[in-house]
């Protein structure tokens, strides 16, 4: 009796989560519906694919990079994606990244560090304007959470790029892409069917580098999502144990109440 | 009341000198609750934790915090990111926000469906209307402090809801924002205010509390307790019941804090502020939505600011409105069913506040706004003088003399169900 009770009360719980989670369809910020894809990292249970993250890393290095930043990640933070530290060092000496005042109060600059943010590849706004036709490239590091529909937009978008319907009119300097607002996009297609080459043999086509470079966003735009998600299980596990022991006590407790 | 005999000396040594013991005793273990509260009830003491739970999170938050235009949205990363757990601590304050708005506002239909605010408790409402309007204001600031697209234009455009005063709007607004537009020093004064209401917010509580132990807690049947039989102790009986909603309360909340965390937020507010480039919808948390779809609705501003912060304001004088005699909706035929329409004008009103203010929304939003007024001005005083009560249990102990409760009277009845 007091069980058929309380798995009522977690029936009634489990029907409340369904009407609490509500992106049932997701549609970018223009209307376009956009396709939902399958990931590794969704779902209660889901966690990175670190082949995946590490193709997407290599599409970010060798594509993205020239226009985009990555300000809120640190090499040191690519032992997420599996690279022991002797990997990460090697990586980052790849780069420089200025520092100082020195004692001399002159700016110089130096190998990159572990501990060192990606460096960026315009010293402002203003110069990465400058190089993108009036464009600015956002920052990439919270991508996945600054866009309505998350990594799925951002696949979508990577792999849009589709010819000019017609008696649709593109501006000059710009591109069209079906699923960013309005159509009309400053940043030309970065993909090419093999434009980089992944080290595990993958063929590098459009489609395959959107996917990867959206899986490390997503990793790169929360980092700890793993962490967060075991956790999650784990505290939920402890609450409905610990509810159902109230649940119980509160029945022998109000059992002499008439 | 008797004396409380404590078995430990050190506890008797103090309680003779400062009688805390005595005084928690007196609120919490004596104190007679009514007997027939249902889950309904869970609601007070449970807004009462979230706010613990806001304050402590906060406090941890603010250590990490930098309010600075140029630094607060990095060092919101940095928690995210970089602090231990801080990704955990955001995402329950951010998360634990939008909780608190449903637990208080099912605590606040909870309290207009049986008639809580009616006397002698009107002061006990009052005291709650003042705390909402505090959680407000103390949320609007804080969803102002990292400092993204959302918080830089959802607080421009709610500053500027004040320069519609007539004479002193725009001073006003200049002193809100500490300058000519929302800056640093905007954000300055936003972080120091959210930093002390909570606190103000914690003195009303205690003022709250006061009230409601003066007359004790409304019930079920809207009928005074007549003693003994009618009432049983806070403790253990309502501290395990509390227990139980909490438990449930934090499956819920953990479900969203682990699972969907940005579920509740607005993608932009990833975007960190940028004055010269204003989103394409500014739309306000879940929680303002309804006053916002009323502040849209009346095509003036100075009007339309009026009708957001009267629609509020109307609860301050809702138990002089509202004058049957009879308290709980069970034993009220009419105003129960008025009760489910206004529940759903509410409902309509915040789905309306999220459309934008273009088409058929404009007409609904005025035909629902209408409705919110017209309860509480005209319907209510109405039922008052027209509405026939069905007749009331003689008391809690025997509360089914003629079948009398309905669907949401039959849940404090689990001890009927037992026998």
């Amino acid at each position: 009796m007091v069980l058929q009770r309380f798995a009522r009360g977690l029936l009634f719980l489990g029907v409340s989560l369904l009407v609490l989670i509500p992106n049932v369809s997701v549609k970018a910020a223009g209307g376009v519906a956009v396709p939902a894809q399958d990931w590794s990292f969704s779902g209660v249970f889901g966690t990175f694919d670190r082949g995946e993250l590490q193709r997407g890393f290599h599409v970010y290095k060798e594509v993205c990079a020239g226009c985009h930043s990555l300000n809120y990640v640190a090499f040191r933070n690519l032992g997420d994606l599996g690279f022991n530290d002797e990997e990460i060092k090697v990586i980052a000496k790849e780069y420089e990244v200025e520092d100082g005042p020195n004692n001399d109060g002159e700016m110089f600059t130096r190998t990159a560090i572990p501990s060192d943010t990606w460096p960026a590849p315009y010293p402002n706004d203003n110069a990465a304007r400058a190089g993108n036709n009036g464009a600015l490239p956002p920052d990439l590091s919270l991508m996945v959470d600054a866009r309505v529909g998350g990594a799925d937009y951002l696949y979508a978008l990577l792999s849009g790029y589709h010819e000019v319907p017609k008696g649709q009119e593109v501006a000059d300097g710009m591109y069209y892409n079906a699923y960013y607002p309005g159509n009309q996009i400053a940043m030309p297609s970065p993909l090419s069917d093999d434009g980089v080459e992944y080290g595990d043999g993958t063929k590098a086509t459009i489609n395959q580098q959107a996917r990867d470079v959206s899986a490390f966003l997503a990793w790169a735009t929360e980092p700890n999502m793993e962490q967060r998600k075991r956790m999650g299980v784990k505290v939920l596990i402890f609450l409905i144990v610990m509810t159902g022991l109230f649940y119980v006590s509160k029945r022998r407790i109000w059992a002499d109440v008439h | 009341m008797s004396e409380p005999k404590f078995n430990n000396s050190l506890v008797r040594w103090i309680d003779h000198r400062l009688p805390v013991f005595t005084f928690m005793h007196h609120e919490m273990h004596e104190y007679p609750t009514p007997k027939n509260l249902n889950y309904w009830w869970n609601f007070g003491s449970l807004a009462g934790i979230v706010l613990v739970i806001m304050i402590m999170s906060g406090i941890v938050l603010a250590m990490h915090y930098t309010a600075h235009v140029d630094h607060a949205f990095q060092s919101v990363e940095r928690i995210m990111r970089d602090v231990n757990y801080g990704w955990l601590v955001r995402y329950i304050h951010a998360n634990g926000a939008s909780f608190f708005f449903i637990v208080v506002y099912i605590h606040i239909f909870r309290g207009l469906y049986y008639g809580s605010y009616k006397a002698p408790r009107e002061l006990l409402w009052m005291l709650g209307v003042v705390i909402l309007i505090l959680m407000m204001a103390t949320a609007f600031m804080g969803y102002v402090l990292p400092w993204g697209q959302m918080s830089f234009w959802g607080a421009t455009v709610i500053t500027n809801l004040f320069s519609a005063i007539p004479l002193v709007g725009e001073s006003i607004v200049t002193l809100l924002w500490g300058g000519f537009s929302v800056d640093n020093p905007t954000l300055n004064r936003f972080y120091a205010l959210h930093y002390l209401l909570p606190f103000v917010i914690v003195g009303v509580v205690v003022l709250h509390i006061v009230a409601l132990h003066r007359f004790g807690s409304n019930n079920p049947l809207g009928i005074d307790v007549r003693g003994n039989q009618d009432t049983i102790s806070f403790h253990p009986y309502y501290t395990v019941k509390d227990a139980f909603g909490l438990g449930v309360f934090l499956i819920l909340l953990s479900a969203v804090v682990f699972f969907l965390p940005n579920s509740m937020g607005h993608p932009d507010n990833y975007i960190p502020a940028n004055p010269m480039v204003t989103p394409a919808h500014i739309v306000p948390e879940w929680y303002f939505l309804p006053f916002y779809a009323i502040l849209r609705a009346i095509p003036d501003k100075l009007f339309g600011v009026l009708a957001m912060f009267a629609a509020i304001g109307v609860l301050f004088i809702l138990p002089w409105l509202d004058r049957s005699p009879v308290r709980s909706a069970t034993f009220r035929p009419i105003y129960k069913v008025m009760f489910w329409v206004f529940l759903f004008d509410c409902v309509a009103l915040t789905w309306l506040g999220a459309k934008p203010a273009e088409g058929i929304y404009v007409l609904l939003s005025r035909l629902f706004t209408a409705y919110y007024f017209f309860h509480f001005l005209i319907l209510l005083p109405a039922l008052s003088i027209f509405e026939t009560p069905r007749s009331l249990p003689k008391s809690i102990g025997r509360p089914v003399l003629d079948g009398g409760g309905g669907a949401m009277a039959a849940a404090p009845a689990a001890t009927r169900e037992r026998s």
